[in-house]
């Protein structure tokens, strides 16, 4: 009994210290955020002053500092906004496509030599870091844009393109990971009702992709969203298509220690990402261990 | 009849496709302005593959199937990564300048960037820094893994929170830290910012690092430590094993396989972190004597170097050549990585 009772007050206050570390910890990993949307409140003056208390702080200087920023041309934030989000959504759509019908083809023909090749080189090119292949990227990009005569360069096709281009190795991976799970007796089936090949393909296999998905378009869009170095080269610091990402590079360049409207440029840029984890919480963490994991 | 019909529509759209293709190629070829000949070549290509698909063929038309859906994703593949692949080694040994080149000039770039003790230090920071993550972020994050795991209450909150950083684009977060370091952390370090000298920089790219990426890593410990069947668990608990006892010598070799990938995605990672560097620091820290000279560009790693070296500086052969030693630094250290770890694993 004694015993007991010394081994349930023991784990008490296992689970009590386990809590105050879980929480300093948590308060740790906040602290950053927790000050960008303190000090939108307020203005430079109160956050020179003191960036960690309330003083100062008012909605009306929230107001302030977001009209500021948003009505600011060099950061133009729901133009850059705008582009982010097309940029993305359209990348995410044709990798889904594309990459499900790339990867269906390969692995269903993978004892062929061409297609066990064109697997190969998918996988060794997903160690080639983006820094070997830039420059000469943007010159191949002016020199397509310039012979067909769509520019390559500081457009959104272009740029899509690219996209397609980088991301479709880890694609095709994952996609072809997951088809080679899928029996083949599914697709025989189909065949001998008639189906063609794209038909089988469309109405029985990518129904089935749902899930591996969801997955890849996580930790394409993660990736996209976020991504600064392509989007900055292509279209160029002071071009007129700009992200999210190269709108905030450009915007602080040009305000150096104007803490209240880089702090309330921050708030801006990371709020839409903020909101989509708190809708897709569980999908967005799953999918970056699969992807984790898998890779 | 009806088949000769079909044949003769999808052959005559086939046609229409080349056709186009043709005449937009020759404009092209032919230095024509004329701004048809771009969407005629896009436009072309999408009519020469619905003749092919349109085409009659019971034999062939798996196979055109196979081909039309095998083709955008390998086109675009081959135009971003391949052709600029083969094209950035080549030009590393000439005099290109990010336009066009005129001569070869063999190991010239190779030799110009040894010789450049900034390059070297960024060399030599670059391993110290991945060395640390690889070391810090899987200790922190095992660590977390750990205490999440251990019947932690609203767990989920907490997995969420320390996730969070690794939502957020690294140019954002490192302004945001900047702001830290320098307009609130300085009252901690005596007021003058960690950003100001060199070897208190670089610990900040550290911590703004581990900061960023425990928390991913984390989760994926946190599935290898969930996967670890109950009864084994047990098992160790019946015989008298400590947790301590149960944690060296039931969890960790349990989930050696997680101890690999995490190890890889850390390594490959803070090998190629670029984002963060450029906006906390943009490279900037003085180094008084380093090779016999001065250096200011003290917390420049080597993805910005080359980043620098071709973009700010112009030198577009030399950062061309850097990023190609880049390419195969991160290929050789990354093979033997996974070989190392793959030799453990069996040994556990």
């Amino acid at each position: 009994m004694g015993e007991g009772r010394q081994v349930g007050k023991e784990a008490k206050v296992r689970a009590v210290l386990c809590t105050v570390i879980g929480i300093g910890v948590a308060a740790y990993v906040l602290f950053p955020f927790y000050l960008v949307v303190l000090n939108a409140f307020k203005a430079q003056s109160s956050i020179v002053e003191n960036p960690i208390s309330f003083a100062g702080t008012s909605f009306k200087q929230l107001i302030t500092n977001l009209n500021a920023v948003i009505t600011n041309s060099n950061f133009n934030f729901w133009y850059a906004f705008g582009t982010s989000a097309v940029i993305t959504v359209i990348s995410l759509v044709l990798l889904a496509l594309f990459g499900a019908m790339a990867a269906w083809v390969i692995s269903r023909n993978n004892r062929k030599k061409w297609s066990a090749a064109i697997y190969m080189v998918f996988i060794a090119s997903m160690i080639i870091p983006f820094q070997v292949v830039m420059l000469p990227l943007i010159s191949t990009f002016r020199d397509v844009g310039k012979f067909i005569g769509i520019s390559m360069l500081q457009s959104i096709p272009g740029i899509v393109f690219a996209y397609c281009g980088f991301g479709g190795a880890m694609t095709v991976f994952i996609l072809a990971g997951f088809i080679k799970g899928v029996p083949y007796d599914l697709e025989e089936a189909a065949s001998i009702d008639g189906c063609s090949p794209e038909g089988t393909f469309f109405r029985v296999i990518f129904p089935l992709l749902t899930p591996v998905i969801t997955t890849v378009t996580i930790l394409n869009g993660m990736w996209i969203w976020n991504d600064y170095l392509l989007p900055s080269l292509m279209l160029g610091q002071n071009g007129k298509v700009k992200t999210l990402p190269v709108a905030v590079q450009a915007f602080v360049g040009s305000y150096v220690k104007q803490w209240d409207l880089i702090l309330t440029a921050a708030l801006l840029a990371i709020l839409p990402m903020i909101i989509i984890f708190l809708i897709a919480q569980k999908q967005i963490m799953s999918g970056m261990i699969e992807g984790a994991v898998k890779g | 009849m009806e088949s000769v019909g079909k044949k003769v529509l999808s052959i005559g759209i086939l046609l229409a496709g080349i056709a186009m293709l043709i005449a937009a190629l020759a404009m092209d070829f032919t230095g024509s302005e004329s701004t048809a000949r771009g969407p005629l070549l896009v436009i072309g290509i999408i009519v020469f593959f619905v003749g092919l698909y349109l085409f009659p063929t019971l034999k062939h038309h798996r196979k055109i199937v196979y081909f039309i859906f095998l083709f955008p994703l390998l086109f675009t593949f081959v135009v971003t990564v391949i052709i600029p692949l083969v094209l950035g080694i080549c030009y590393s040994f000439t005099d290109w300048t990010g336009i066009k080149f005129t001569q070869v000039v063999g190991f010239q770039n190779y030799i110009a960037m040894f010789k450049d003790p900034s390059f070297i230090w960024s060399i030599l920071i670059t391993f110290i820094f991945v060395a640390l993550n690889m070391v810090l972020v899987n200790l922190v994050a095992f660590l977390l893994a750990l205490l999440c795991t251990s019947g932690l209450k609203g767990g989920g909150f907490f997995r969420a929170s320390y996730f969070l950083p690794n939502l957020i684009g690294g140019i954002v977060l490192g302004y945001i830290w900047q702001f830290v370091f320098n307009n609130v952390l300085n009252s901690l370090t005596g007021n003058v910012s960690m950003l100001v000298k060199t070897h208190t920089a670089l610990f900040a790219i550290v911590i703004v690092y581990i900061w960023q990426y425990a928390g991913y890593i984390m989760l994926i410990y946190i599935t290898g430590l969930t996967q670890i069947p109950g009864d084994v668990l047990e098992a160790a608990k019946i015989d008298g094993a400590t947790p301590i006892q149960t944690l060296f010598q039931v969890k960790i070799p349990m989930i050696a396989s997680t101890f690999t990938i995490c190890t890889f995605l850390t390594l490959t990672s803070a090998f190629k972190q670029f984002d963060v560097n450029m906006a906390l620091t943009n490279g900037t820290g003085s180094v008084p004597d380093f090779m016999g000279s001065y250096l200011t560009n003290g917390t420049q790693m080597l993805a910005l170097n080359i980043y620098n070296t071709a973009i700010s500086k112009n030198s577009y052969a030399l950062g061309q050549a850097k990023a190609v030693l880049f390419f195969i630094i991160l290929a050789v250290v990354s093979l033997i990585q996974v070989r190392i770890s793959n030799r453990k694993e069996v040994e556990l």
